[in-house]
């Protein structure tokens, strides 16, 4: 029982690594899912602090793209000077949870939860982001779908740690946005939830990446309707989110809203997200 | 591995002090603060980062700090809101500011907004009302409604030009205890207790409905960790407790079985370390579970099973009002409104949750913690513990919030059992998700409703049934029942009525008391129904309530007849102006706008102060002391709403020196006389009135020595006390006179109990001395596609008969708006599923519009100085205005609360919305 504030990657990494019967070691950044999870009784076991490792922290480029540090917050996130195809990702970071939430918790930790409302997963989906995962036995990357596999289910092993995310190279018009659809202001987990990433091209859809979240076990990008979109301008674009397209998707009924609503909610928020980005217009 | 090795000891700056903890592993720097280091001002409201009461500053940002371990605080700055309101410039704007603006009630919130309000200024030094909310949407407030503490972080940057208002009767006075709230210096019932208490914790029943037998509880106790179990062979008096004499049936702890979810069964005591690492799991008990009736209609099936065997038909009681012949009057009508309404659970979601501490002293059992009823503390006590009342002492602390749900006793039996068994002094603080499992809940409602009216838009008759989900055991349904046909009427004129309620046993948690005793759920059936009425007749809802608006000299449904005081009218006509210009704005905004739609919606409502039909007195001593010390014992109990201020304010008028000359003591079962509960809007007009009556009986006295007229002036003045009587000086030397055993040496006690008489059995009688009365309009935005209602704006017109304290009228007024804001669009508590602050939603600082209080004062026969009550009224005419601003702008009825989005959605897609 110790808790290990590792400075260097190799301290961190080496804390992990052969420890499978010995107490049991959590990796601990911001602690804003941890706790609640841990619920009130006291934690027995030995925590690995992530938030003082060298390089885990921050948002750079790196070649032609982007990497996010693993001990990188929200508020990092809010206050990096980055292209508008990350406007989405902004915007979802100003929605997870609360002021509070943003200036302890990680884009990795959110991840790492895979809850299916994880305020991230839409945005950083839309964006293609990979994950890196560093054990002492090496270091490889997944790309996000591959890394979240259920419900509060990740690829990763008990002895790596999340130490990036990485942002393709993005064209160099390409713009993101975000909607969240929850029962009040702050503070809420959504009822559903759409990252987008689109370039235009003469006032139409050149590219599109459309990710739902809070929908299915794990968000999902809806392929069928980012083919669809193509081509179109706004209106034609609005008229192209039809619930065939968004199939894939499996809805269910919970306290925060019924699977029928869900699903319309998801429609709507995609168009508002579509227009959004299409009349550079926020909508709620 | 440099600095990878364990950590023991952590060492930080704790308001730009070093300090140094030895800390459990992965221990939450809230928990480190306040119970190592005795930072008590960090409040603990759900330890999962939904409420944010436990904000501080980690190298200046605000953080929760029950999210964070107190390690990776190591080598770092914290700062909170004691340290800050010492000397940090910001945090010294926003102390005056937060009292100037009253944004402080309760003040368990005060902490966590205060800090995260200096985080913004400090980078935003005038920052606008989007920008306080963005910085302050992860603290939740439940009794303020936001506003104020938006004005007063917005306000604060002039906090320096702020006039303070004088303390007298009518004028806004800052609250009298509001600069330790702001400075972090309150105690609430989990600040208290000594180092070292030993902890209580409760097992509770994870079935609504099971039988159990305990295991080995002898080789359980025996355990290392565990000093003490309690079980119901431990309850040496009764093992059981209630509010209402015929309905005492809540055990302390169950015997073989458990009726609801939460229930306790036993309790566990030892040191605070081994009970933070305790699984309850480990405790030897066995259940078998069994179905469960989860509703009113399961309940009331022929051949269901009874929740209690004594109470046929699962029906604990009912309530029965009736004037005229309201079938005739419906028949006869010329237009005709029925539906069928149905609310929800509403959980109070006070941000403190229950906690206290006991000892013995003495041979006498002392209790400290929360509550909003003393004296029903103690009789509980008494009776659970075998104990006579003159050997216990409830000292409350203060309430983080109470609403209803801390009239009952929640920790106190457990803590009262576990100090005599140990005879030590013993602690405990409901987690979060126990205090929503646990305690009472406002009861779902399922209304039937038929008004009619004549073409004229005159009401002739109006028919009201609504069976209310009383949960397991009867805690205050017995009033929800007797209140709900008295109010169904709402405040107007009708001649023919029947109105019938039951409550009804389920295997939910006890519903009981909460602001307004099921008046908010009949208003909802009640006010809506009416303005479907009025869009039949083809008549403005407003004009046409102010057609049957009740009248001075109109008797009630329960034939009572008020000569003076009926403020509805007043109410209604007060929100013409803003009625009129909403009706136009929202039109513009309709015309240029497809998929949203505003809407205008008005509601009245009215509420009746005190017990209904029951006496209800409050008594309040005062003393002179031969110093010439002015003393008034305050035995009201203060849950934010402010009794500490405006029973001062009565008591100073009444013996007619300023209120700074007046040395308050309580409230204290030793020492300060029972004022009876802070419940049913009756503080200010009963309690109230006692202080009034003290202060003039005492003041009676001295104008006596001095052998002076009525019309007299006093004067304290360093100890001398001056008689001035036509222009005649007389100093009355106090030192000559005998103290009494307490040391005073002119004293009264005086009661008040309002004048009622009880209800036969048609309902027919004096149910309360008083109404108090309300009216809001409500201007409401719908997303037509995604089904969400967002409020815009309210004005809300209250009659309070004389505001004692304006300020503290408008604190009343916006709390109690956001809470029935709350119960319209998002609260639902569902057993099992929401027992915790982010399922069950209350609304944040982003979910309340601006709300303008028009403050009318027609005075009351009866109350102080003409005073109405006022805290309950607030909450029951919000919903149904909103609903109403829904149906003035799409037609759609809203019949089930909360009115969520889903739902919303469901009822414009039925109405033909695509």
């Amino acid at each position: 029982m110790s808790y290990l504030t590792p400075t260097t990657l190799d301290a961190a990494l080496g804390a992990l690594s052969g420890r499978d019967t010995e107490a049991p070691v959590s990796v601990i950044a911001g602690g804003t899912d941890w706790f609640p999870a841990q619920g009130e009784r006291a934690y027995n076991g030995t925590l690995l602090d992530v938030t003082r490792v060298e390089g885990m922290r921050g948002v750079s480029a790196v070649g032609t793209g982007w990497r996010i540090g693993g001990a990188t917050t929200w508020s990092d996130i809010l206050h990096a000077d980055l292209p508008p195809a990350f406007d989405g990702l902004k915007l979802a970071a100003r929605e997870v949870g609360s002021v509070q939430i943003q200036n302890a918790g990680t884009v990795a930790g959110n991840i790492c939860n895979a809850s299916p409302a994880a305020d991230g997963v839409p945005p950083l989906l839309s964006l293609d982001a990979e994950v890196e995962l560093t054990s002492t036995r090496g270091v490889r990357r997944l790309v996000l779908a591959e890394f979240i596999t259920g419900v509060r289910k990740t690829a990763r092993a008990a002895d790596e740690i999340v130490t990036a995310l990485y942002i393709p190279a993005l064209s160099a018009g390409a713009r993101g946005g975000f909607t969240k659809i929850g029962g009040r202001k702050y503070l809420v987990i959504s009822v559903a939830m759409v990252g987008a990433v689109l370039t235009l091209s003469g006032g139409r859809i050149a590219t599109a990446r459309i990710t739902v979240g809070s929908a299915s076990p794990v968000a999902l990008r809806m392929g069928d309707l980012e083919n669809a979109l193509v081509g179109a301008d706004l209106a034609e674009a609005l008229e192209r989110v039809t619930p065939e397209r968004l199939a894939a998707l499996s809805p269910i009924s919970d306290i925060r809203g019924s699977a029928e609503f869900r699903g319309e909610a998801v429609v709507e928020a995609i168009r508002r997200t579509l227009t959004q980005i299409m009349k550079g217009q926020a909508h709620g | 591995m440099d600095k990878a090795a364990a950590t023991h000891l952590t060492g930080f700056t704790l308001n730009n002090a070093p300090v140094q903890v030895e800390a459990r592993v992965g221990e939450r720097l809230s928990q480190a603060l306040r119970d190592r280091l005795g930072a008590k001002d960090v409040k603990i409201g759900c330890n999962a980062g939904d409420c944010g009461a436990c904000t501080v500053l980690v190298d200046g940002a605000p953080v929760c700090a029950c999210l964070m371990p107190v390690q990776q605080a190591a080598g770092r700055s914290v700062e909170t809101l004691a340290g800050l309101a010492k000397a940090d410039p910001d945090a010294l704007r926003l102390k005056e500011s937060f009292q100037h603006h009253q944004a402080a009630q309760c003040g368990i919130c005060t902490p966590g907004m205060m800090v995260s309000a200096v985080a913004l200024l400090r980078a935003v030094p005038e920052p606008d009302v989007a920008q306080v909310q963005d910085a302050l949407g992860g603290v939740l407030c439940r009794c303020t409604g936001y506003r104020k503490i938006i004005d007063a972080v917005v306000g604060a940057h002039a906090a320096d030009t702020l006039q303070e208002s004088t303390q007298e009767l009518g004028a806004p006075a800052r609250r009298f205890d509001g600069l330790a709230k702001v400075e972090g210096r309150d105690l609430f019932g989990d600040d208290v207790a000594p180092d070292g208490a030993l902890v209580v914790r409760v097992i509770r029943s994870p079935y609504p409905h099971a039988r159990f037998t305990f295991g080995d509880l002898g080789s359980f106790e025996a355990r290392p960790d565990v000093v003490a179990v309690l079980t119901a062979t431990d309850v040496k008096g009764l093992n059981a407790f209630g509010v209402i004499p015929g309905f005492i049936d809540q055990p302390v702890f169950a015997v073989d079985t458990v009726l609801f979810r939460g229930e306790a069964v036993a309790c566990v005591v030892g040191e605070a370390d081994a009970m933070l690492a305790f699984d309850p799991a480990d405790f030897p008990v066995i259940w078998e579970p069994l179905d469960a009736l989860m509703t009113v209609p399961e309940a009331l099936q022929g051949g269901a099973p009874l929740v209690h065997a004594d109470r046929p038909g699962n029906i604990m009681c009912g309530g029965f009002v009736a004037c005229g012949d309201a079938d005739a009057a419906l028949a006869g009508a010329d237009v005709v409104v029925d539906g069928f309404y149905e609310t929800s659970f509403v959980e109070h979601a006070y941000i403190e949750p229950e906690a206290g501490w006991a000892e013995v002293v003495d041979g006498r059992l002392h209790v400290q913690a929360c509550t909003q009823a003393t004296g029903m503390d103690r009789e509980t006590l008494a009776q659970v513990l075998g104990m006579d009342r003159a050997d216990i002492r409830i000292l409350p602390t203060a309430v983080g919030g109470g609403f209803g749900s801390k009239i009952d006793v929640s920790v106190q039996p457990f803590l009262a059992l576990a100090a005599l068994k140990t005879g030590k002094p013993v602690r405990m603080c409901y987690t979060r998700v126990e205090s929503m499992q646990s305690t009472t809940k406002r009861h779902p409602a399922r209304i039937d409703i038929r008004v009619g009216a004549k073409a004229d838009g005159t009401l002739t008759g109006l028919t009201f049934h609504g069976d209310f989900n009383t949960g397991s055991y009867a805690s205050w349904g017995p009033t929800v029942a007797n209140r709900v046909p008295v109010h169904a009427s709402g405040p107007y004129f009708i001649r023919n009525y029947r109105a019938q309620s039951r409550a009804v046993h389920t295997h939910c948690p006890p519903s009981g008391a909460f602001r307004g005793f099921g008046v908010p759920q009949s208003a909802i059936a009640q006010e809506t129904a009416f303005d479907v009425l009025a869009d039949k007749l083809g008549m403005d809802p407003l004009e046409f309530r102010l057609k049957n608006a009740l009248h001075d000299g109109q008797p009630t449904v329960c034939g009572q007849v008020f000569e003076q005081g009926v403020g509805i009218q007043a109410c209604l006509e007060a929100l013409k102006p803003a009625y009129d210009q909403a009706k136009q704005a929202c039109a513009t905004f309709n015309a240029e706008n497809a998929d949203v739609k505003r809407g205008v919606g008005i509601a009245g409502g009215w509420y009746g102060c005190g017990n209904t039909s029951l006496p209800n007195p409050s008594t309040i001593k005062a003393g002179l002391r031969a110093d010439g010390t002015l003393v008034l014992h305050q035995g009201a109990m203060d849950i934010g709403q402010g009794s500490n201020t405006v029973i001062v304010q009565i008591f100073a008028r009444a013996f007619g020196v300023p209120v700074a000359d007046i040395t308050v003591l309580g409230a204290d079962t030793d020492i300060t006389p029972d004022a009876g509960k802070t419940s049913a809007s009756r503080q200010t007009f009963v309690s109230g009135n006692a202080a009034r009556l003290a202060g003039q009986a005492l003041r009676a006295q001295v104008l006596q020595q001095a052998n002076a007229s009525d019309t007299a002036e006093i004067t304290l003045n360093g100890g001398h006390l001056h008689v001035v009587d036509a222009d005649l000086a007389h100093a009355v030397d106090l030192s000559r006179l005998e103290a009494d055993a307490e040391g005073y040496v002119l004293k009264a006690v005086e009661t008040y109990d309002p004048p009622i008489a009880p209800l036969d059995e048609n309902g027919q009688g004096i149910p309360y001395a008083q109404f108090g009365y309300a009216a809001h309009l409500c201007v409401a935005e719908i997303d037509l596609k995604l089904g969400r209602i967002t409020p815009v704006s309210f004005t809300a017109a209250h009659d309070v008969g004389r505001a004692i304290n304006p300020l503290l009228v408008e604190g009343q007024v916006q709390g109690g708006i956001a809470q029935g804001l709350g119960m319209a669009l998002m609260e639902e508590f569902i057993p099992g599923r929401t027992e915790n602050l982010h399922d069950y939603l209350i609304p944040t600082i982003g979910d309340v519009p601006p709300i303008e209080t028009l403050i009318l004062e027609i005075e009351d026969a009866h109350g102080p100085y003409g005073a109405k009550g006022l805290g309950e009224h607030v909450l029951i005419p919000t919903a149904p205005a909103i609903f109403n601003a829904v149906y003035d702008a799409t037609k759609v009825r809203l019949m089930h609360a909360p009115a969520t989005p889903a739902r919303v959605r469901a009822a414009l897609k039925e109405a033909g919305y695509v």
